[in-house]
């Protein structure tokens, strides 16, 4: 690929398919000289690297659509910027991220130890080790019984969706009321499952179960919507195969079409856990605070990880060596970086489900 | 154990939609009957009302009879569940349960419907329906194997070996070559013939040729025209039917001169 | 004769329970989402309507319900605005990244990789906010005052901590950007083929094709994820109630901590001082966001359901 003249109509009848086109290295020659024209005001200025970084890009990002609509013409520079604004669009979202899981990691990593995952916050005496096992049971018991409760209800009606309902006008309102379901902010949630246990248990009830009630809300539609969507992938052949060999039809959904969906739904499951395992604002409101570790969901005050996390942060405490990190900023780091370990294993092994339930071709 | 079919005077409706009207015929028991016709003429919806298997649609609905053996498949005592059980049927493409390995999509009528049955009884009924289906000498080293492995031909015989292991009264195939080669086409040609002497068939085929080769009698469905319901023109021998038709529509759409 | 159908058919009874029995439970199930969103609107109906008119000391400074509620409404509004600009550009770049632009030994990762953002939970989100992302802002918004200090926005005095709402905003909008990735990179690569090889066989540049071939298929789609991404930006607690520093009311001075906060945060800082009452006002609130998040909702369903219909035309 070179750089030609452009095609001249002149040409007798002969077609050209060479077009006047920068050569294949120019992306990467632009970004070379972006960087070097950067470290000059760098330099003189005395900017950081960071500031290196989004000058270089910018030249890059202007200084190629130019060269283009000089050779290409304005449609081939159209094509350049939209192409470099899309990449730096992908550069930019991932700079966060990258900043985000480095810090959990750096500043939570040295606060990792058995100690850490096995101690309660309750302490009798001011010199004792302090951790969050008291929230890791209280997040694990919560989430299990939000999907003790969600699970068979959202496949459930997931299933009269899609084989039941079709299309019917109880079909039609109950996929409409799963969207809406799916807009509720966990807040109001949390607010419903405050408000149902304080009418029925007295104000100033805090009780692990209703965090679970608040969490399954909003757990029902993912469960519904993921399983529905794998339902509806099983072919209809497979469903008549199984009647034509005079199967009735709850044994056919029980026996054909759930194991074919079935990794399709665990690993939605698997997701849905994954989702509500970090959620804050419901169990705030209903679940409570407490220093102590608490077994029984259906009495008394339970604190989850995310919890921890935040009034850890809100009340920090004082450093012990000036200058150094405040406790509870350290215990919150150090949360932090456990609940979003368990956060990916669950999305990890939720593709490995969806990965080894797959129906099995044989190739 | 095969069993003769009466159709008289059958109407099938989709909602309100009257997709084939009038159609009447008896199919001989032990014998393979094909139904040819243009695409869109009613002629697998007619095959899928042979064993209720259109109800599966919902709106789906008949009037007439279809007197399978002396008793009416539409009484209002009649369980669909239990006529499908005694009249298998074929898909137009292959459709083993990808969960499922050869040997228990073979088992699978049995097991769906919680037959309780011995090791030595269910190996028995899988290798008696995988020789049925001339599929037995191909896969009986790897019955563990996924159904879903097996080429297109031979998912198709597994299909029919898992129709047959239920032991069915009738066997319908719907197109059942219509994605398969050549080669698998013939093998499953080959296996009907063979099966006609236990089994009733009843055959959708586009093909003519295969029509022609399978079949003894031929049963001709044309649309009046467009938008209107399908209907039976002509039911006959297939040797009739080939050489010397009754109709001229018959004749015309045979010989492709149709329009 | 008669031991054929009729025989089976005897022996009848027993499946057809089942099948009774199972559509029943299927059936009961869908009704329980019903009841459960019923349940929602009544018991916050009973806890929240009360709240809306108390005696004017529980509404702080407003003397009404509605004076309480409008600035954290604004600050609800402006959050999710803030996030949907920075996000819906970046969301468009990285979904047509993955979708159209990047081989796919790249693109799986990127898309892995956003799949990985909308894993992180939102408190952590919020912790990274106040404690590395609003630092970092500080110096710029002071920058921003020194010399953009005449374009409204940016009036200051800029805050020193840097918990302003346009930090909330842009936390908000990196929690909004894999969903409105996932959803937008589906409807680009749904596009069908032929369209894309028929704009590219007229010798379209990649971005024309986008533009004849890719757009016009999936402008309802893209709607849809916006709208998606603002009801999530609209209900977000945490973040917001962790990294703004509240106060003041309404303004449109992002660089300051004179802005409200938004309702969910609201009701997250508050409602452990709350007396009853007090809760009752918070808990009607709540009823008003559910109300906002639930038109935003119902908003977008009927874009694509509008849009679906013109294309089944």
């Amino acid at each position: 690929m070179s750089v030609t003249t452009a095609p001249t109509r002149s040409a007798s009848r002969s077609v050209s398919f060479t077009a006047a086109k920068l050569p294949r290295f120019a992306p990467a020659l632009v970004a070379a000289v972006s960087i070097a024209a950067a470290a000059l005001p760098v330099l003189f200025l005395g900017w950081g690297l960071v500031a290196w970084a989004i000058v270089a890009g910018l030249l890059h990002l202007v200084a190629l659509p130019l060269w283009a609509r000089v050779v290409e013409g304005s449609r081939g520079a159209t094509d350049r910027l939209v192409t470099g604004l899309v990449w730096a669009a992908c550069v930019i979202a991932i700079v966060p991220l990258a900043s985000l899981l480095w810090t959990v990691v750096d500043r939570g990593l040295p606060r990792i130890s058995t100690t850490f995952l096995t101690y309660s916050m309750y302490r009798t005496d001011l010199d004792q080790e302090v951790g969050i096992y008291h929230a890791l049971i209280g997040t694990l018991l919560i989430t299990l019984f939000a999907a003790i409760i969600s699970v068979p209800i959202g496949i459930m009606a997931a299933i009269y969706l899609i084989e039941y309902g079709k299309g019917n006008r109880l079909a039609r309102w109950i996929t409409f009321l799963v969207d809406v379901m799916t807009g509720i902010p966990s807040i109001v949630a949390g607010l419903f499952a405050f408000a149902l246990f304080i009418l029925i248990f007295g104000p100033s009830t805090r009780v692990g179960i209703g965090g679970s009630v608040a969490l399954s809300l909003l757990m029902i539609p993912i469960v519904v919507r993921s399983t529905e969507e794998m339902l509806r992938l099983v072919p209809d052949e497979l469903r008549e195969a199984s009647y034509a060999l005079g199967v009735p039809k709850w044994r056919t959904i029980v026996k054909v079409v759930l194991p074919t969906a079935l990794g399709g739904i665990v690993t939605g499951v698997t997701l849905a856990i994954a989702r509500v395992v970090g959620e804050t604002a419901p169990l705030l409101l209903i679940a409570g605070l407490t220093t102590r570790t608490n077994f029984n969901v259906f009495a008394d005050r339970m604190t989850t990880l995310p919890v921890l996390i935040f009034t850890q942060n809100a009340n920090p405490g004082i450093a012990e060596t000036p200058g150094g990190m405040r406790p509870g900023l350290e215990i919150a780091w150090g949360g932090a970086l456990v609940l979003i370990v368990i956060v990916m294993v669950l999305n990890l092994v939720a593709r490995i489900i969806g990965r080894v339930f797959a129906p099995k071709t044989g190739h | 154990m095969a069993k003769s079919i009466t159709v008289d005077d059958l109407d099938i409706y989709y909602g309100d939609f009257l997709a084939v009207q009038g159609v009447s015929m008896t199919v001989k028991a032990r014998s393979v009957t094909a139904f040819i016709g243009p695409s869109g003429c009613g002629k697998s919806t007619f095959l899928r009302s042979l064993n209720r298997m259109h109800e599966v649609i919902p709106g789906a609905r008949v009037e007439g009879k279809v007197m399978v053996d002396g008793q009416s498949l539409y009484d209002s005592a009649v369980d669909p569940v239990a006529v499908r059980r005694q009249i298998g049927m074929v898909f137009q493409r292959p459709n083993p349960f990808p969960t499922m390995s050869i040997y228990d999509n073979v088992l699978a009528g049995n097991r769906l419907n919680s037959k309780k049955m011995e090791k030595s009884e269910a190996d028995d009924i899988v290798e008696r329906s995988l020789k049925g289906a001339n599929l037995w000498n191909e896969v009986k080293d790897r019955l563990g194997k996924p159904g879903m492995g097996l080429s297109g031909g031979q998912q198709q015989r597994l299909c029919i070996a898992r129709a047959i292991a239920v032991e069915p009264q009738v066997l319908l195939m719907d197109e059942p070559c219509s994605a398969l080669d050549p080669i698998s086409t013939s093998a499953i040609e080959d296996l009907i013939h063979e099966l006609k002497s236990e089994y009733t068939i009843v055959i959708v085929t586009h093909n003519m040729q295969q029509a022609a080769r399978v079949s003894d009698e031929t049963g001709f469905f044309n649309l009046k025209a467009a938008g209107q319901p399908g209907h039976l023109v002509e039911f006959n021998s297939t040797q009739k039917m080939f050489a010397n038709p009754d109709n001229e529509a018959t004749e015309a759409y045979i010989s492709g001169r149709f329009g | 004769m008669a031991t054929t159908v009729v025989a089976e058919d005897t022996g009848q009874g027993k499946p057809r329970l089942g099948d009774r029995v199972f559509s029943r439970l299927a059936l009961v199930a869908g009704i329980a989402i019903l009841v459960a969103l019923a349940a929602v609107f009544i018991f916050l109906a009973i806890e929240g309507v009360p709240g809306l008119a108390k005696p004017a000391e529980f509404y702080g400074e407003a003397s009404s319900f509605w004076g309480y509620v409008a600035p954290l409404l604004f600050g609800t509004v402006l959050a999710a605005v803030i996030a949907l600009v920075v996000a819906v550009p970046l969301s468009w770049g990285i979904a047509l990244t993955v979708s159209h632009y990047a081989p796919k030994r790249v693109a799986t990762p990127i898309a892995y990789v956003i799949d990985l953002l909308a894993a992180v939970p939102s408190v952590v989100f919020g912790l990274w906010g106040i404690s590395v992302l609003a630092p970092r802002l500080s110096p710029v918004y002071q920058w921003l005052e020194e010399h953009a200090g005449w374009i409204p926005f940016f009036a200051g005095p800029a805050s020193t901590t840097g918990r302003t709402i346009l930090t909330a905003g842009i936390v908000l909008a990196i929690m909004i950007i894999p969903i409105i990735t996932a959803i937008s990179r589906e409807v680009f690569s749904q596009t069908p083929r032929l369209h894309e090889e028929a704009a590219l066989a007229l010798g379209a540049t990649r971005w024309e094709m986008l533009r004849l071939a890719v757009f016009p298929y999936a402008r309802s789609g893209m709607v849809s994820a916006v709208m998606l991404g603002l009801g999530r930006a609209l209900g977000e607690t945490m973040a917001v109630a962790m990294v703004l520093s509240a106060g003041g009311g309404i303004s449109f001075n992002l660089i300051s901590s004179t802005n409200p906060a938004s309702i969910a945060s609201n009701i997250a800082s508050n409602y452990k001082e709350g007396t009853p009452g007090k809760i009752q006002v918070l808990i009607a609130t709540g009823l008003v966001l559910f109300l906002v998040t639930f038109l935003v909702n119902f908003a977008a369903r009927w874009v694509v359901q509008r849009s679906e219909r013109r294309l089944a035309r």
